[in-house]
Parts: C-alpha cells; sequence; structure tokens
C-alpha cells in the first residue's frame, strides 16, 4: 500500500540525512522525500511517500518517531488529505506543434512560463495521476526535459499538523 | 566565568560527576587533554586502542549503571571507535564519546586526519552533534548525557572542532534540559497494564521472557519480586542473565539458540508469555513463523515503542519504564481480589519439570583433557557465584552464560548485539575501574584475545588485577562447530596457528602467567589466581579442540527443533 507520511523535524544540518539514512538502512521505500522549512524556521516539514504493508509502515512511523530531532510524525494517508505535485517540463514547440501543445496545457490547466522560438516551458501542479496524464497526452518525442518536485501533502479540515 | 572551549568540555564533565575517561590524545584533541592535564577529578584511563577505550567506557557503563565516557581524536581516532560505538548501540548501552575533529576553516578540506564522524557514526549511535561554537558545547555535552541515559539508552557522539575547543565562551552549565522531540514515555498505560495483570491471572500455561531492558532499567528486584507473586516459570536472555536469580527453582536458564530446553520449550507452548525488556531477536526465537504457529496471547512491555511489534505480532503492548510498569503490575496484583493460582499452575509445572528432568546443560566430563564447561562451572565455584564476568564471542561466550549462574544484575558483560569479538578484556577494565577490590573474570577464547591483546599494557599501568580465562582450543570454536556440523567438516580458516605462548606474552607485559593443561590442575589455578589480589593473572586453559556448545537451535529452525547434545547429530 501506499503512504505519505508528514513530519516535523528540527532544522538542523543532517537532519535530511537522519531520515534517508534510516530508510536506506532498513530497507523501506521511498517513492518520493520533500522538505523544506515551515514558516517556523527553527521546524522543516517533510512529506515522505513510500510503499509497504501495514506492519512496515506501522515500523517506519515508530522508527522516525524514534529519531531524536524528529518532533511529530502522521500518516496523513490514512484519512482525507489532499495531495500535489509541481511539475515543469521542457518541450520542443515548432509548427503546428506549437498550439496543439498550448491547447493541451490549456486542458490540463498548466501554464506556459517560458517561450522560445523552439521551445516551450510548462508548468502543471496536481496530483501524480495528473501529471502522469498530461505526460500520456502530449507526443512523447516532443519531451526535452521534466523535473517533478515529489508530493506535498496535508490533511483536509480539522487535521492539522503542528507543535 | 569565561573559558576555553576545552576547559568547557572538561567542567561538563565533572558536572556530570564523570569518574573515568578512556581515551587516546591525538593532534584535535590536545587543547581538551591539556584541560585534563590540569585537574584531578576526571580521571583519564591510557588505553592502547581507540576501539578499547570505547567498549572500556562500556563496560564501565554495563557494570554501575552510569553513563562511560570515552574521548578520541579525529580521522583515525574516530574510525577506531566506531567498533564500540556500534556495539554499545546494538546494546543500548549509555555512552558520551568525545571526538576531536579538524579546525572549522578545514572540515571539507580533506585535512590530515579528517574524516565525516557524524555522518559515518551516524547510523550507530543514538544521537550525534557536531558543535560549531564554543557556547554551545556545555549545553551540547548536557544534552548528550541525558539523551544517553534517558528512554533507551544508547551512546551519544559529540564531534568538537580543534579551533572550538581553543575559542573562549561565557561558562554556564544548563540545570535543566528539555528539547520539545524528545520526550519519552516512561510511565505505562494504566488500562493496558490492568489488562495484562487479568491476562497473567487467567493463564493457564504462563512463562516470563525477559532481556538486556531489565537490566538497563534496574527492574531485576521488581521483576523478582512479580514473578515470584506470580509462580510462573522464567527464562532471561544472554543480554537479560542475572535478571532473576539463576539459583531459583521458578528459573529455567537461557532461551534461544544455544538455551535450555525447557527454557525454549516453554517459550514454544506457553498461553501467555510475557515479555519484559527483550526483543523477539532471531537469536533468541529463531523462525518467527515457527514461532507464530503456536496460539498464544503475548504482552509486552519495553521502553522502545518500535520494538513491540517487530518481529512478532503483540497482543497487549506496554510503553513505559520497566521498573516503573513492573512496579505497577505488582501494586494491581496486591490490590486486586484476584489472587495466582497455584493449583490452576500445577499441571503445566509438571510438564516444565518434565522437560527440565532432560537435564540439557549436563556434559560429558574428562580426566584427560579440559573441557571448557568444567572450566566455567569451576570458576563460577571458585568465586562463590559473586564475580563481574566478561566474556567475548564464540563458543567460550556460550559456556560462560550457561554455566556461571548469575543471581544478580550487572555481574555479565558481553556484546550480545553486534557480537563483538574482543570485547572481554576492556570490558573487564571498565568493570574492574568501576568495582575496585571486586574479583573481575574475562572468559575469552584464544582468537578473541587477540584482537584487543594490547590492552595488557594499560592493566599494567593502571594496575587492575583482572583473572582471563582463555578457553584456548586453537580454533574459532563456533566457526569451527558451524563448518563440522553444516559445512561438511571443511574447517576453512577457522584454525588459529601460529599462538604466542599466553602465560609468557602476559609475563612479558608484566602480569602473572599460568598455562594449565590438566583438569586435576583447574581448581586450584582458579583458586591461586584469585587468591593474587593484586595481580592480573592469565589463565591458559588447554582445552578439548573437538567440544560443541550444546542444546542448538539452527539458524532459521524453530525453537523446539533443537540439537541436545553430539548424540543427536
Amino acid at each position: 500500500m501506499r503512504h505519505v507520511i508528514s513530519l516535523l523535524i528540527e532544522n538542523e544540518s543532517g537532519a535530511l540525512s537522519r531520515v534517508s539514512g534510516l530508510f536506506s538502512a532498513r530497507g523501506y521505500n521511498i517513492e518520493s522525500l520533500t522538505v523544506a522549512p515551515t514558516e517556523d524556521a527553527s521546524m522543516s516539514r517533510m512529506t515522505i511517500v513510500t510503499v509497504g504493508s501495514d506492519e512496515i509502515i506501522e515500523q517506519i512511523t515508530k522508527q522516525l518517531n524514534k529519531l531524536v530531532e524528529v518532533v511529530k510524525v502522521v500518516d496523513i494517508s490514512e484519512a482525507a488529505h489532499i495531495e500535489r505535485e509541481l511539475m515543469l517540463i521542457k518541450v520542443r514547440a515548432t509548427g503546428k506543434d506549437r498550439e496543439e501543445m498550448k491547447r493541451t496545457a490549456d486542458i490540463f490547466r498548466a501554464r506556459i512560463i517560458d517561450v522560445t522560438d523552439a521551445s516551450y516551458v510548462i508548468e502543471l501542479t496536481g496530483n501524480q495521476s495528473k501529471l502522469d496524464a498530461f505526460l500520456g497526452a502530449i507526443d512523447s518525442s516532443l519531451i526535452l526535459e521534466t523535473v517533478r518536485s515529489g508530493i506535498c501533502g496535508i490533511g483536509r479540515g480539522d487535521r492539522v499538523l503542528k507543535i | 566565568m569565561v573559558l576555553t572551549g576545552a576547559e568547557i568540555v572538561i567542567r561538563s564533565l565533572q558536572e556530570e560527576k564523570a569518574e573515568y575517561v578512556f581515551g587516546y590524545p591525538g593532534g584535535a584533541v590536545l587543547h581538551i587533554y591539556d584541560a585534563l592535564f590540569q585537574q584531578e577529578n576526571v580521571r583519564h584511563v591510557l588505553v592502547r586502542h581507540e576501539q578499547a577505550a570505547v567498549h572500556a567506557a562500556d563496560g564501565y557503563s554495563r557494570s554501575t549503571g552510569k553513563v562511560g565516557v570515552a574521548l578520541v581524536t579525529s580521522g583515525p581516532g574516530a574510525t577506531n571507535a566506531v567498533t564500540g560505538i556500534a556495539t554499545a548501540y546494538c546494546d543500548s548501552i549509555p555512552l558520551v564519546i568525545i571526538s576531536g575533529q579538524v579546525p572549522t576553516a578545514a572540515i571539507g578540506q580533506d585535512a590530515f586526519q579528517e574524516v565525516d564522524t557524524v555522518g559515518i557514526t551516524r547510523p550507530c549511535v543514538k544521537h550525534n552533534f557536531l558543535v560549531r561554537d564554543a557556547r554551545d558545547i556545555a549545553s551540547t555535552i548536557k544534552k548528550a548525557f541525558y539523551l544517553a541515559r534517558t528512554g533507551r539508552p544508547g551512546p551519544v557522539l559529540v564531534d568538537i572542532p580543534k579551533d572550538v575547543t581553543a575559542a573562549k565562551a561565557e561558562f554556564e552549565y544548563p540545570a535543566e534540559i528539555s528539547m520539545r522531540s524528545y520526550n519519552p514515555v516512561v510511565k505505562g498505560h494504566h488500562g493496558q497494564i490492568k489488562k495484562a495483570v487479568q491476562l497473567l491471572l487467567e493463564a493457564k500455561r504462563p512463562m516470563i521472557y525477559t532481556g538486556g531492558g531489565v537490566i538497563l532499567a534496574d527492574a531485576a528486584e521488581a521483576l523478582t519480586k512479580l514473578t515470584r507473586m506470580l509462580g510462573f516459570p522464567i527464562t532471561n536472555t544472554l543480554m537479560g542473565l542475572g535478571g532473576y536469580p539463576a539459583s531459583d527453582r521458578q528459573y529455567l536458564g537461557m532461551p534461544g539458540m544455544h538455551g535450555t530446553y525447557e527454557a525454549n520449550m516453554s517459550m514454544h507452548y506457553c498461553d501467555v508469555l510475557l515479555a519484559v525488556g527483550a526483543r523477539f531477536d532471531d537469536r533468541v526465537i529463531g523462525d518467527p513463523n515457527h514461532f507464530a504457529s503456536e496460539p498464544r496471547k503475548i504482552i509486552h512491555v519495553d521502553i522502545d515503542p518500535s520494538s513491540i511489534s517487530k518481529r512478532v505480532k503483540v497482543d497487549i503492548p506496554i510503553v513505559g519504564d520497566l521498573k516503573e510498569v513492573l512496579e505497577e503490575m505488582i501494586r494491581q496484583l496486591e490490590a486486586g481480589t484476584q489472587r495466582p493460582n497455584a493449583e490452576q499452575l500445577a499441571p503445566w509445572w509438571k510438564q516444565v519439570e518434565e522437560w527440565r528432568s532432560r537435564e540439557c546443560m549436563k556434559f560429558k566430563n574428562s580426566d584427560e583433557i579440559i573441557k571448557p564447561q568444567f572450566v566455567v562451572q569451576k570458576l563460577w565455584e571458585v568465586t562463590g557465584g559473586d564475580a563481574f564476568v566478561t566474556s567475548d564471542v564464540g563458543q567460550h561466550q556460550m559456556w560462560a552464560s550457561q554455566y556461571y549462574r548469575f543471581d544478580q544484575p550487572r555481574r555479565w558483560l558481553n556484546s550480545g548485539g553486534l557480537g563483538t569479538m574482543g570485547v572481554g578484556l576492556p570490558y573487564a577494565m571498565g568493570a574492574q575501574l568501576a568495582n575496585p577490590g571486586r574479583p573481575v573474570a574475562c572468559v575469552t577464547g584464544e582468537a578473541s584475545i587477540q584482537m584487543n591483546i594490547q590492552e595488557l599494557s594499560t592493566c599494567k599501568q593502571f594496575r587492575l588485577p583482572i583473572k582471563i580465562c582463555n578457553l584456548n582450543n586453537r580454533y574459532l570454536g563456533m566457526v569451527r562447530q558451524w563448518q563440522q556440523l553444516f559445512h561438511g567438516g571443511r574447517y576453512s580458516e577457522s584454525y588459529m596457528d601460529s599462538l604466542p605462548d599466553f602465560s609468557r606474552l602476559a609475563e612479558s607485559y608484566g602480569h602473572v602467567g599460568m598455562k594449565i593443561e590438566r583438569p586435576g590442575d583447574v581448581e586450584g589455578a582458579l583458586r591461586e589466581a584469585f587468591a593474587r589480589k593484586n595481580d592480573l593473572v592469565f589463565l591458559d586453559f588447554q582445552v578439548d579442540p573437538t567440544e560443541n556448545v550444546y542444546p542448538m537451535v539452527q539458524g532459521g529452525k524453530g525453537l523446539t527443533e533443537m540439537i541436545l547434545s553430539a548424540e543427536d547429530l
């Protein structure tokens, strides 16, 4: 099962390697990991997408909690939540492809944020499947480069991860 | 008061009441050694290899419960310490290791004796720090001691660049420390404990299984009281020996790979298992699927939530300090109306006694050749069961754990988790310094002892009258045993050739050496050795090279699939 784990961690040097080291040492999967400081600069928030059985996910959350610098851990995929990922994609855009690419971007509510006479850079936000669908919808031979941020997640409604 | 960083390090150690620092000087820690030189409260023990510094601090801690302290220089000093740190980490021993680092400006420049100590040690410490400012030294050392001894204990490393130890800062040792990210649970959940007590009272085939946590939490007394109240059979793991008196009738011996028949059968066939400060290790339960094949309810008490339901699914988890939880169980038992019922347990005890009557620890003694088990038995007799016993890793370790009966906690020091050969002598050093005038024996083998033999020199310098019982069988015995049983008798590299004459080697370090070759001389030699109160005596016992450790559960097999003796092969 795929799980999205959110955690708050002290914003200290080496904190990221404690988390990533834990995953590699114990053989857990990381599908994506994102991290940045929160509104309180002394703390970072991390979103980890991982895959594992219930027992493994239980161990992952326990092991994360055991790290001295980890303040709080929540498996946000246990209840209603929102996931978003940002993708930047550079495509070849010449001739008739230029119009077609613009139309597809509009349909996906993506934005073209850089234009040259031969290429576009398109910005698209959404959950993973939306980004995958966009990649599937355009001619793959036109893709010059893609970069994805990995998932950010947040619980819906009253569910708040805060100290 | 304005002090240098180095002075702050030493003052902080004084504030933590550190009696001994085990260490080895070098470039990056020169300022710290200079500050050490100018005071008398913290005594430094100069080892001959940094690995032994950490092991000795570890042995000091195991025998006292206090935090052990080691001090090493940067680069090779730190990497040499890593085995010691990992050893302590696997057995949850509270240590503070201070390592020197190259000056801040040189970090990342591939400087002389530079290594990423914080990076290298990260997976084998409870936590570690790199101190970049002299003003942070005191609070970091305070945190290090706090982290090391609270919750599930463990080693904490503080890496300090040389310029930080030279810089000046105002010294004030913090009285309190609080960390928003670290708040270990101490008190067990009342409702869970109540459920557990009820289950224990209803049990028809109960069993208590306890590990190193009982020793670390100083919970042996509470455990003994609870076990006697309940009247249940009990087993202590290799790490938990001495948690319950081994000479008591309710005690069934050690469980696991080289555990007793009765302990393993009772673990497997009980209907309620109370696990306390133990972690269902592969050397204890063997194949977890085989273990799970027999239905039983499990209550698991541990300070570390991640130890619970890790290898075996638990029915009643209780997170908390073991001593607090066991005392709460006793209180609830005393306050409740229901009493433990001996009659209800009678059929189970009958079964347990039947298993015990197999006498699985019996061995065939000899008049011709010294049996290693016999040496440990005699050691137990001669010391009245009252010695601090350290061991290295291998056959001799198992025989020491099987035949020396520990009635008290903190008397048995060995590397159970990491299985580090070479710990025995430095553990004995730490235990002897912490317990002056008390008998300390190091049960070792001719292979293990050579992994830290240089410490004989430290023992001379600090006058440590350790009794080294070398069970010399000229083999890496446990490797040979596995090769005999599972590799068709192909003894690949397990023979110890070109051995030194250990008694003369010990003498050249200024100690007393003895070579014992006949069974009839074993007891006399031990008596003479322990009578030499001020001397380190190296007893080199020439033992039967073909002897194997039994009972044995092969790796990956189930607990009930035991080889009891050579006749079972």
